[in-house]
Formats: C-alpha cells, sequence, structure tokens
C-alpha cells in the first residue's frame, strides 16, 4: 500500500514536469497509458480471480501434506506442478513457503514450490503470449522451470 | 459485443466464484475477499507504472537507451536491469509492459530477459521476506543461481529470437 501510495505521487510529480514542459508529450504518455490498462485489463481481472481462487483452496496444511518431507522426486513434480499453475503475490509467497516448511515440507520441493510461483505462471500466459508472442512466452516459462528443478537439486545437494 | 467476448474468460471466472461460494460459503467468501484485496493491490501498481511507462516512451530518446541497453550495452545494461527489477513492487504482469516498452525502445533480447529474471527471483522487497523466513545462505543460493541462470539464458535468447519478430507479434 506504502509503496503505492510512493508510486502515485512519483507518477503524478514527473507527470506535472512533464507537462510544464511539453503539453502534447504528456498527453500522448497518458492516452498510451490508458490504452496499455485497457487492453490488460481483461486478463488482470482473470488474474485477481485466479489468485483469489488458488489462496483460498491452497491452504498450506493441504500443500504440506502433498510435498511432505519424505515426498522425494513425486513431491518435487507436484510442486513444480502446483508452483506453476498457482497464482500467489510474490510477497506471500516466502512466508507461506515457510509456513509449509513447519507443516512438514521437505525443503526441496518447497524451493521449487517457491521459485516457480515466482517465475512460471501457466495463468499468465494470455498476457505474456499477447505481449511476446507464444514462442517466447513458452520458452521463458519452460526455463523458469528449470531453473526452479536444478535450485531444487542445488537445494538438495546442500541441506542432505 | 467487443466487451463480452473480451471479458467471456473473466465473466466465466466470476460464476466459478459464486458457484463456489454457493456450495461452500465459507472458503468460496474467503476467495471473493481475497480477490478483492488483490484488485485493490493491483489498483495501487498498476496505473502509476504504466504513466511512468508512457512518460518514459515520450521522453527517452531510442538513441540513449540504446547505448545503455543496446548489443553493446554491457555492465551498463546489467546494472540498469539490477536496478529496474531489484527495485520492483509488483508482480510479473506489470513488468512484461515495461519490458515491451525497452525492447521497443531498442533493448537487446538478452536484457530484456535478464531483466524478467532478475524480476521473478530478486525483487528487493520480496528478497527481505526470503531472508527472514529462510535465512542468508538459502537467499544467496537463490538470488545467484537464479542471476547467473537468466543472464546466460538471456545470450541463449539473443541468439533464438529477434526483437523484430518479437515486436511485430504484438498487438497490444
Amino acid at each position: 500500500m506504502i509503496s503505492g501510495v510512493v508510486l502515485y505521487a512519483i507518477a503524478i510529480f514527473l507527470l506535472g514536469i512533464s507537462f510544464q514542459k511539453n503539453r502534447s508529450k504528456t498527453k500522448k504518455a497518458i492516452v498510451k497509458a490508458r490504452k496499455m490498462m485497457l487492453n490488460l485489463l481483461p486478463d488482470i481481472l482473470s488474474i485477481m480471480i485466479l489468485v483469489g481462487l488458488s489462496l483460498s483452496i491452497l491452504t498450506p496444511s493441504f500443500i504440506s501434506a502433498v510435498i511432505g518431507d519424505d515426498s522425494g522426486i513425486v513431491g518435487v513434480i507436484l510442486a513444480t506442478i502446483l508452483g506453476s499453475v498457482a497464482l500467489i503475490p510474490s510477497f506471500i509467497v516466502f512466508p507461506l513457503g515457510q509456513t509449509i516448511l513447519h507443516n512438514g515440507g521437505g525443503l526441496p520441493q518447497v524451493a521449487v514450490l517457491m521459485s516457480t510461483l515466482m517465475s512460471v505462471g501457466v495463468l499468465t500466459l494470455p498476457v505474456e503470449k499477447k505481449i511476446f508472442g507464444s514462442r517466447f512466452a513458452y520458452a521463458r516459462n519452460g526455463a523458469g522451470i528449470v531453473m526452479s528443478l536444478l535450485f531444487a537439486v542445488l537445494v538438495w545437494g546442500v541441506w542432505k | 459485443m467487443n466487451g463480452i467476448r473480451k471479458y467471456g474468460f473473466t465473466l466465466m471466472l466470476l460464476l466459478g466464484l459464486l458457484l463456489l461460494t454457493r456450495f461452500n460459503q465459507k472458503v468460496g467468501w474467503q476467495a471473493v475477499e481475497l480477490t478483492w484485496s488483490s484488485i485493490q493491490n493491483m489498483l495501487f501498481l498498476l496505473p502509476p507504472i504504466l504513466v511512468l511507462v508512457g512518460l518514459l516512451d515520450q521522453w527517452v530518446h531510442k538513441e540513449r537507451l540504446m547505448k545503455y541497453m543496446g548489443q553493446k550495452g554491457g555492465q551498463k545494461g546489467i546494472l540498469i536491469c539490477l536496478l529496474l527489477g531489484g527495485i520492483a513492487a509488483g508482480p510479473l504482469y506489470v513488468a512484461f509492459p515495461i519490458a515491451l516498452l525497452l525492447l521497443e525502445k531498442g533493448a537487446s533480447i538478452r536484457y530484456i530477459v535478464f531483466f524478467l529474471g532478475v524480476w521473478t527471483t530478486a525483487k528487493l522487497p520480496v528478497v527481505i521476506y526470503e531472508w527472514t523466513s529462510f535465512g542468508l545462505t538459502f537467499t544467496l543460493l537463490h538470488i545467484g543461481f537464479g542471476l547467473l541462470f537468466y543472464y546466460w539464458l538471456g545470450i541463449l535468447f539473443e541468439k533464438m529470437y529477434s526483437p523484430h519478430q518479437i515486436l511485430s507479434k504484438n498487438k497490444a
């Protein structure tokens, strides 16, 4: 919330300076911002509803049961799928990971879950495809999964 | 008509949300509340960021941006990615329009991929949560490995994709 207020203040301040220097440029900037907002809005509202559903259905105890300490490779795969599909705001990801760990989740599995939650978004793919084209979007998400799995292997190596 | 098509998926999800609430009031209401709070969060972040993107578009010349983030950007480009992605607030979908603008202004794919990588692994506000929840070793391992990985991925993607190819596909 605070960062939002700061962002609004910065945006308004810079808009003011821009307006003093060049009105037509400022107007074009606002038109572009509005256009982007209207383009993104339908997808983003869908994303918001999916976030609500993810967070209310995927409780920490449910996740811990699926990716427990002895869940092994299967747990890693389930964590990858869960993390790629679910949408959870990034500032909740790590506190949630900690709770899952305390409820009996395994560290490599939790690591892969958090990493995919942050970098892979199956549900945000439609937005990403619209912006970068589908080849790039699929490749970036695929790379995110690879990165998360390698990270889990690293965590496994360091803590076992 | 167009509006209904654009918002079709959203309306479907809304219907799903209503059905869930009908069958399980507790979980359903929780989902509604969480959805509402993430919409509020989105309204705090997205509009000012898009205004900043719009201003950047008008005031930063292509030549200047290319000097820092173009083919020959070097360390300056990396530094800018770290700054932009590191101080960032908000989910990944906020990063997409920023990345697109950088691409339009002539930034090379290498930096676009690295910027998105920094955004997904090393956002400063999130790093603080990671540190307090999982300790320093875990955090350093995650960030160090992530940054190396995405730097390398950027070099790889630069060979696989051309900016024109991506920009021509984008209709937003």
